[in-house]
């Protein structure tokens, strides 16, 4: 457990998402807790609500959870992921209006 | 509504998304992704493996679990969004209108998108198609059908402001939006079942 706000990488390519952590660890170490998930529920290209919302529960404090994402897709189940979090949890994890692959 | 009708109704919808994955996938590669007709085909097949507990259910809990199951298993965007429009519809209550229903689930995948009409996306169908029900048409079902046509066909025109088609800004002009067509394929295989063709 740190003082920080923890970072979820949610990206539509699992080695996008894994390498994107990486690289976060890399820099920050164990300062930052990590969790990043990518995939459709078939493995493929595209995005995993139940994942997601493992991910965010995997790094979860009351400190917070910023949640990062890639393409349209991946924002949407995001927000879904979210919404079955209970309440006094939701209250502290966000989606990130800032670029992975993508964005603007 | 009945054990049989749910059945049908599930086979319909999901047959029609089958035949039509590649074309919804085509339409996808052009302004957006390239991944709706897969990701609709792994939702709707996934229903299809529920179909005989979904048979079982009242017509509520059926709308509602199917919706989940479209949430969890498509994998892009379409899955909260046809899934939030299924659940919305599920929970508008047992004594509610068709109407009622669908005017639920539309307000549903309003919020869900953050989008409105004319953005070139399924609204433009379904708003049109809940509309066209409302003026209480003499025969519902082409009125449907006739609704949901007209509002595929005007997403040709239209620039994308949602999405990742947005950020083609003009050059999504020209293209019919793969939201709107499978909303519209959806419509049709309803008025199928509705009319006893399926």
């Amino acid at each position: 457990m740190t003082g920080n706000v923890a970072i979820v990488v949610v990206s539509h390519s699992p080695e996008v998402a894994r390498g994107t952590a990486d690289m976060v660890r890399e820099m920050v170490g164990e300062e930052v807790r990590v969790a990043h998930c990518g995939g459709n529920p078939a493995g493929g290209l595209g995005t995993d609500v139940a994942a997601i919302l493992a991910a965010i529960e995997a790094v979860y404090s009351p400190k917070g959870v910023a949640v990062l994402v890639d393409l349209g897709g991946a924002e949407t189940n995001s927000e879904m992921a979210i919404e079955m979090l209970p309440d006094d949890v939701r209250a502290n994890v966000t989606i990130c209006n800032a670029p992975i692959v993508e964005g603007r | 509504m009945t054990s049989a009708h749910i059945g049908r109704l599930i086979d319909a919808a999901a047959a029609t998304i089958r035949d039509h994955a590649e074309e919804l996938s085509a339409l996808d590669r052009a302004i957006g992704d390239g991944d709706h007709g897969i990701n609709m085909s792994r939702g709707f097949e996934a229903i299809v493996d529920q179909r005989a507990a979904l048979a079982e259910l009242p017509l509520d809990a059926a709308l509602q679990k199917a919706g989940m199951t479209l949430v969890m298993k498509v994998g892009g965007a379409s899955g909260p969004l046809y899934g939030s429009l299924l659940m919305a519809m599920g929970k508008a209550g047992e004594d509610a209108s068709a109407v009622d229903r669908l005017s639920e689930g539309v307000d549903a995948v309003r919020k869900r998108g953050k989008s409105a009409p004319g953005e070139k996306t399924m609204l433009d169908v379904l708003v049109p198609l809940l509309d066209a029900l409302r003026a209480g048409p003499a025969d519902p079902i082409a009125a449907a059908r006739q609704a949901a046509d007209a509002g595929l066909e005007a997403t040709r025109a239209m620039q994308a402001t949602k999405g990742r088609a947005s950020f083609l800004g003009e050059r999504s002009v020209g293209h019919l939006d793969p939201g709107a067509r499978s909303s519209a394929l959806l419509v049709h295989a309803v008025c199928d079942v509705l009319e006893g063709r399926s």
